[in-house]
């Protein structure tokens, strides 16, 4: 950790819709380090999703400046990873061939490291399988190492895990820091499940809805691997819990539909 | 660097035999493994079921013309049928005929088909060859293309040239929507996933779009040649020297109902035939779908 990777001045970004412009994010100022594993959260509709898009070159239309190690976002490119909610893996092809998409993995390099992904993200054995014959963790772990073969500068995860039951989930988060500590690849986390956020970041950033900016920044200074039951670990979870309750708060006096 | 990966297999293996709670779902990957005997049988008793409504026809058919209860000009039987096959047979002369007809649907479908990619492919892919081609198509669609038929034997006369335009005419359609619909169908997050990806057009076209457009594309294959198949069927009843269509109207010509019946067989097969081989192709190009089996 060290240098500024990732960094985000007076980002205002706003929708047109039916009703007129809705605004989406507010005055959004974030700057990650090399190395860190930053978690989002906030309920639905705060601009979690779309601060990670902005972030990954999909969605425009903002101002202010993003830059990624002080270049300004150009568009989506392969030095900005994304794993979506859905594992959106191209169903007519294989594990192997997913990871590797557009890469031939004819070529000896190639195929390497797409062997090494596989055991990195424990598919041995589900190389030649169809997506539809896996279970939801084991396709989002593929679309993980199908981002990691770029070598991505970030990786932006948008609620990766949302989709999945508790007992898959748990183990996916153990996955996915299992690969940060050894790549140290810095990781932008978006997720609306607090257990989550304390679990994996190093620092939580709340978001609050309407327009979307940042309420708070958590730093999470427990050592890895945490524990879910510890004190340690239930006081920070009640720290985010207590300002959610005040974005709650704000919600209701503002009158804002659910 | 092989440290570190070595390092990375262990504890890989490790957690995974910890607690694998992901590997519920990969029976599936299994399901579809059966032992050759049961496939065997099942595979018989598929073809026993969809036999017994035709081998009931044909036994009632036979008795009854054996018993005289119909006139053999008006509906010979099928031992009579089956003999007047294997005399075409013999002669050379069905093989020819045969050959020819599918010479004919073949040299047809093949063009109209791959006009119809091409036009589809254009007009899914840029929305200004949507506006600019497919309002025309669709209007010439919608005319039955066997009624245009007199029209190109009027401009092309008599000759193997009118014969293919008709069948091209008719195989272009088929393939030509689905292709269209194929592209459009494609999802619109994957597109994103592309992106990210940082895929070129190129490797968009090729990696995404064909692949994900291909249940549709061969969809429309399918269909072009049975219609191509129509179409010769016309193309040689209205006029011509050769084709199987010949064969069943010079039958008709000299009250020769045995042989109008091996024609009508002939076509019939032959097009199940190429419907199957169509969709064997499908099997083997879109197993990876994870669609409803029955």
């Amino acid at each position: 950790m060290g240098e500024i990777l990732l960094s985000i001045t007076q980002l205002n970004k706003s929708f047109g819709t039916a009703g007129g412009q809705v605004q989406a994010l507010r005055n959004v100022e974030l700057q990650v380090q090399e190395g860190e594993f930053i978690t989002v959260i906030g309920p639905s509709g705060c601009g979690k999703s779309t601060l990670l898009r902005i972030v990954a070159g999909l969605d425009t239309g903002y101002t202010g400046r993003v830059t990624l190690e002080g270049a300004e976002i150009g568009g989506p490119g392969i030095d900005k990873g994304f794993i979506f909610q859905e594992h959106r893996l191209f169903p007519w092809l294989t594990v192997e061939k997913n990871i590797a998409s557009d890469l031939p993995l004819g070529k000896p390099e190639i195929r390497r490291k797409v062997d090494e992904l596989i055991e990195l993200v424990k598919l041995n054995g589900f190389e030649q399988a169809y997506p539809r014959e896996l279970s939801g963790g084991m396709a989002q772990r593929v679309a993980i190492a199908r981002a990691l073969l770029r070598s991505p500068k970030i990786l932006l995860l948008d609620e990766p895990f949302g989709a999945l039951d508790a007992f898959t989930r748990a183990h996916m988060q153990t996955v996915l820091l299992d690969i940060w500590r050894r790549n140290r690849t810095t990781m932008i986390f978006v997720t609306h499940d607090i257990d989550e956020a304390v679990f994996l970041g190093n620092r939580v950033v709340i978001l609050e809805p309407r327009p979307g900016q940042i309420r708070r920044i958590i730093p999470v200074d427990l050592p890895y691997p945490r524990k879910k039951t510890t004190n340690s670990f239930q006081e920070l979870r009640l720290k985010v819990l207590n300002a959610f309750e005040k974005v709650d708060e704000l919600e209701l006096t503002d009158g804002a539909g659910i | 660097m092989s440290e570190g990966i070595e390092a990375i297999v262990k504890t890989a293996k490790g957690v995974r035999e910890a607690r694998d709670y992901s590997g519920t779902a990969p029976v599936t990957a299994y399901k579809n493994v059966r032992t050759s005997s049961s496939d065997r049988k099942r595979l018989l008793s598929d073809l026993g079921t969809s036999a017994a409504i035709p081998a009931a026809v044909i036994a009632v058919w036979q008795l009854a013309g054996s018993a005289g209860l119909v006139s053999p000009e008006f509906l010979p039987t099928p031992l009579s049928i089956l003999s007047a096959f294997a005399e075409l047979t013999v002669s050379g002369e069905l093989a020819h005929h045969l050959g020819v007809s599918m010479g004919r649907a073949g040299t047809g479908f093949l063009i109209g088909g791959i006009l119809g990619l091409l036009f589809g492919v254009l007009t899914g892919l840029f929305r200004s060859a949507e506006y600019l081609l497919d309002p025309s198509v669709q209007v010439l669609r919608l005319v039955p293309h066997l009624a245009v038929a007199p029209l190109i034997i009027l401009w092309f006369g008599f000759g193997e040239v009118s014969k293919i335009v008709i069948i091209i005419s008719g195989s272009f359609f088929p393939l030509y929507i689905n292709t269209f619909m194929g592209i459009r169908g494609v999802d619109n997050k994957l597109f994103e996933v592309a992106k990210v990806l940082g895929f070129s057009p190129v490797q968009k076209l090729r990696r995404l779009i064909l692949p994900a457009a291909l249940p549709g594309i061969l969809l429309g294959l399918r269909l072009s040649m049975a219609v191509a198949w129509i179409g010769l069927v016309v193309a040689e009843l209205i006029g011509s020297q050769s084709g199987v269509g010949f064969l069943i109207n010079e039958a008709k010509q000299n009250s020769n109902t045995e042989v109008i019946f091996v024609g009508i067989l002939i076509f019939a097969v032959v097009g199940k035939l190429i419907d199957t081989l169509f969709r064997a192709i499908e099997r083997t190009f879109l197993h990876w779908r994870d669609s409803y089996q029955g």
